[in-house]
């Protein structure tokens, strides 16, 4: 199974929308948490159309445009969403108004707003698009699930093409909250992400869509040949055999694979479980990393996507991606692996066509 | 009953988030729904939440909403008759 | 090749039984579940019927016998139980000697217990175990670990048709030989969240639930959990297994018209029910019962009812709801109607459509409203229509 990656169009806190260059105007922080450069919203959605939609929900669909646009396709064949926490902000209005008002006075539109599967259903009304249509929600594996869903669906189907995304949010809310468990200010800079070694993560937000193919097209980014997901893996050498198979199934080997974009996000308590598989497998690669960049979420995979697909069409690496000083050299098999909490690990496996 | 127009058709325009309608545009006899303002079935949820949290109008089914939201003097109507009964 | 797929194991609680064989007996002697609100606290206790799982945490915990202390969401404990019933039913003796998958659907999560301690966590009070059980994944990680499956888990969230999902998408993977086995279903607690926003769509009934019936007058939210086993034929023929049914076709539509209501001429469900005919290789007169969605709202039983005449023409077959007995599971839905189904194969019984009085004078047919015994039942659709135009339904074969 594989899938071409065709057409990407993407939000988050960089300038990817109306982008020019690939990661040359890298966006700074040194607040709370990275939150997505915003475009202008009335350029791509209709007020009419928009005036409901949640900051999320606005910020998808213009991903989602800019997607389609680059592929010109109207409606996509299949439209497949994962996010990690759904529509949060909508979400936490139903929640604040049901404790502040004792139930009464609930808005209609943030509730009917607050489920997960908003995104794709308001993508296929936007479209007046029919086809299959699913929402997947799991942690750090709902978009990897996604992507797989995906490359069955484009086995089943000929000559087809799926929209898929990731998109999560962040709220002053959830930040706060996420403060006790797992986020953390940033001190200085986001770009120092690995210079400090404390606990926590930097938190962030983006929405990113793919058309995913069962062909080549012309402007073709890059190949998905293998993704994966490992549950709850009993230690690192169980992992490690995991990549092994991952990359076995495709007719390569840990040789062939030239970079690997890790999901490091800072946290001392997290970045150690990479630290084996680096001085391990990964000894010998480019090794890239991206959370600094777009922060913690669940779905912050489909932004290492975005990169790496750029990385193998550009043939270019942006510096700021980079972790070591390994020689650069053609980039034509990357590997993507990111874990949470030691329990999900999830790898995908891109290659240039 | 001229006060309570206005901030009826404040009100739409606030709630509503209709970005581009200044209240001024609203006929106050002009039906809200599919024709005049074309708002939905959403909308009129919206309405009848803001009816009751600013002026204490129960509306429990859609039938009795549909008559009471036909349009802004149809509202202010109620409200006065409302606060009579009170 | 692809892969055939069969139902080996079912398990599921609602609010008509604890169990399969409650439920049942619940099914066989026409008992709704539906009461006036006896558990959740909310201010609506005496207007709204719902239909509660009749057991409150305390007795949930004992049923699956896990710690009073321990961190489970309500969604998480009816999972563990209902996918525990399934595991056991399928009589799988060694989770690990095949790849195993758990694919789970909620829209509710863990938000039974954020929404009681939101204000904890907002304020800044003692740390709690449950602010990491709000997201949709931790019921679904919760019953992993309980039954000790770890070869493949996923969630999906797609409103009421999401457990239909999970059906489809396990069945995708056994097809594709990704896994041989596969529990699938969903789960979903009570919330103030779910009744309150229910409540302001001005959806739900404040009398019966009578779907298909001129007079209805809108749905009753239930809770609870269903899962079924899913094995390929190769997984049953090693084990000499004892197959319920088989998963013969599935399909998935968006009506891409509303987010909270169907299109006129229900185009969404219609599409869902041919692609699952499509796949079949059957004729729709080769379905001999519907369970369908028939919600209880005007606008989902006019509208699903517009898509079974545009199917099924003149040779509409039995059809039923049986949202008069469980309520509206919301994710847990699809599950449990399809273990509702398997029942049906299994007893050659199709059970009613409850409340039914008056025909809707826009449609041709009327539901069952009484039990029909004896009935070998060849074919099933079961429909699943969520909000967003989520729409999936499934075909159950007798084998």
């Amino acid at each position: 199974m594989e899938a071409y990656i065709n057409g990407i169009g993407i939000t988050s806190p960089q300038k990817t929308v109306e982008q020019d260059g690939f990661l040359s105007n890298v966006v700074e922080y040194s607040s709370d948490y990275m939150k997505c450069v915003e475009p202008a919203f009335k350029n791509y959605l209709s007020p009419g159309f928009s005036r409901r939609m949640s900051r999320i929900l606005k910020l998808s669909l213009v991903a989602a445009k800019i997607c389609l646009n680059e592929v010109k396709i109207e409606k996509p064949d299949a439209i497949i969403t994962a996010t990690g926490l759904g529509c949060l902000d909508d979400t936490e209005k139903v929640l604040n108004s049901i404790l502040e008002n004792n139930e009464s006075f609930l808005s209609p539109t943030s509730f009917i707003h607050s489920t997960h599967n908003t995104i794709s259903s308001q993508i296929a009304i936007y479209l007046k698009c029919h086809s299959y249509n699913l929402t997947f929600s799991h942690r750090t594996f709902s978009f990897e699930s996604a992507i797989l869903n995906c490359m069955i669906f484009l086995t089943e189907n000929s000559n087809v093409n799926v929209l898929i995304g990731g998109v999560d949010e962040i709220t002053p809310t959830l930040f706060d909250i996420g403060c006790k468990s797992i986020y953390k200010k940033i001190p200085k800079s986001n770009l120092d992400m690995l210079k400090e070694k404390t606990r926590g993560a930097y938190a962030g937000e983006g929405m990113a869509f793919f058309i995913l193919s069962s062909k080549k097209k012309n402007n073709c980014y890059a190949k998905i040949s293998s993704v994966e997901t490992i549950y709850n893996p009993d230690d690192v050498y169980s992992v490690e055999l995991k990549i092994k198979n991952t990359i076995d199934r495709t007719g390569l080997t840990i040789e062939n694979i030239d970079a690997v974009m890790l999901g490091l996000n800072g946290d001392s308590e997290s970045d150690c479980y990479y630290q084996a598989i680096m001085n391990s497998l990964f000894k010998d690669k480019i090794l890239l990393y991206y959370k600094h960049l777009c922060g913690e979420y669940f779905t912050s995979t489909s932004f290492a996507l975005w990169c790496c697909a750029n990385i193998i069409k550009q043939q270019f690496v942006p510096p700021i991606l980079k972790m070591n000083n390994n020689q650069d050299k053609p980039i034509n098999n990357i590997l993507i692996y990111n874990q949470f909490k030691n329990k999900n690990h999830s790898l995908i496996l891109l290659q240039k066509c | 009953m001229e006060k309570l127009i206005v901030e009826l058709k404040q009100n739409i325009v606030k709630n509503l988030n209709l970005e581009e309608v200044s209240w001024q545009d609203i006929e106050t006899d002009a039906p809200l729904f599919v024709e005049g303002l074309g708002l939905d079935s959403i909308d009129a949820l919206e309405l009848i939440v803001m009816l009751e949290m600013n002026y204490g109008i129960k509306i429990e089914s859609s039938e009795t909403g549909k008559r009471i939201l036909y349009s802004v003097k149809t509202m202010a109507e109620t409200i006065i008759a409302n606060k009579q009964d009170t | 090749m692809q892969e055939r797929v069969f139902v080996t194991g079912i398990g599921a609680i609602t609010g008509i039984g604890k169990n399969t064989v409650e439920i049942f007996n619940s099914l066989l002697s026409e008992q709704s579940g539906i009461r006036s609100i006896s558990f959740l606290d909310t201010i609506h206790k005496d207007e709204i019927p719902i239909c509660e799982v009749k057991a409150m945490n305390d007795e949930l915990h004992e049923l699956a016998k896990t710690s009073l202390k321990s961190s489970f969401t309500r969604t998480a404990l009816l999972g563990m139980i209902a996918a525990k019933e399934a595991l056991t039913n399928s009589c799988i003796q060694n989770l690990s000697e095949k790849r195993t998958g758990l694919i789970s659907a909620t829209t509710v999560g863990g938000m039974d217990k954020t929404e009681q301690h939101f204000k904890d966590y907002i304020n800044g009070n003692k740390y709690n175990d449950f602010v990491c059980s709000h997201d949709s994944g931790d019921s679904t990680e919760k019953i992993a670990d309980y039954l000790g499956i770890k070869d493949y888990v996923s969630t999906l969230s797609t409103a009421c048709s999401a457990s239909a999902n999970a059906i489809i998408f396990g069945t995708q993977l056994i097809k594709h030989g990704i896994l041989d086995r596969a529990i699938v279903g969903g789960t979903d607690a009570l919330t103030k969240f779910t009744l309150n926003g229910f409540n302001t769509l001005l959806i739900l009934t404040k009398e019966k639930c009578r779907p298909f019936d001129q007079n209805r007058s809108g749905l009753a939210l239930g809770e609870g959990a269903g899962y079924l086993v899913l094995e390929s034929k190769k997984s049953i023929e090693d084990d000499n297994k004892n197959i319920i049914c088989e998963i013969t076709g599935y399909g998935n539509a968006c009506d891409a018209f509303h987010q909270t209501a169907t299109s006129p001429n229900g185009y969404g469900p219609y599409l869902a029910m041919q692609k699952a005919i499509e796949m079949s290789g059957l004729n729709s007169n080769q379905i001999q019962y519907i369970n369908a969605h028939g919600t209880g709202t005007p606008n989902n039983d006019l509208t699903e009812g517009k898509a079974i005449e545009r199917i099924f023409s003149r040779n509409i077959p039995y059809i039923s709801s049986t949202k008069g007995y469980t309520g509206h599971l919301l994710a847990a839905a699809g599950s449990v109607e399809a273990i509702i189904s398997c029942l049906t194969i299994k007893k050659n019984i199709i059970f009613p459509n409850l409340n039914f009085k008056e025909p809707m004078k826009d449609l041709s047919f009327s539901p069952t409203n009484r039990i029909i015994n004896n009935v070998e039942v060849e074919n099933i659709m079961s429909n699943s229509i969520g909000f967003g135009g989520n729409n999936s339904s499934l075909i159950f074969s007798r084998c």
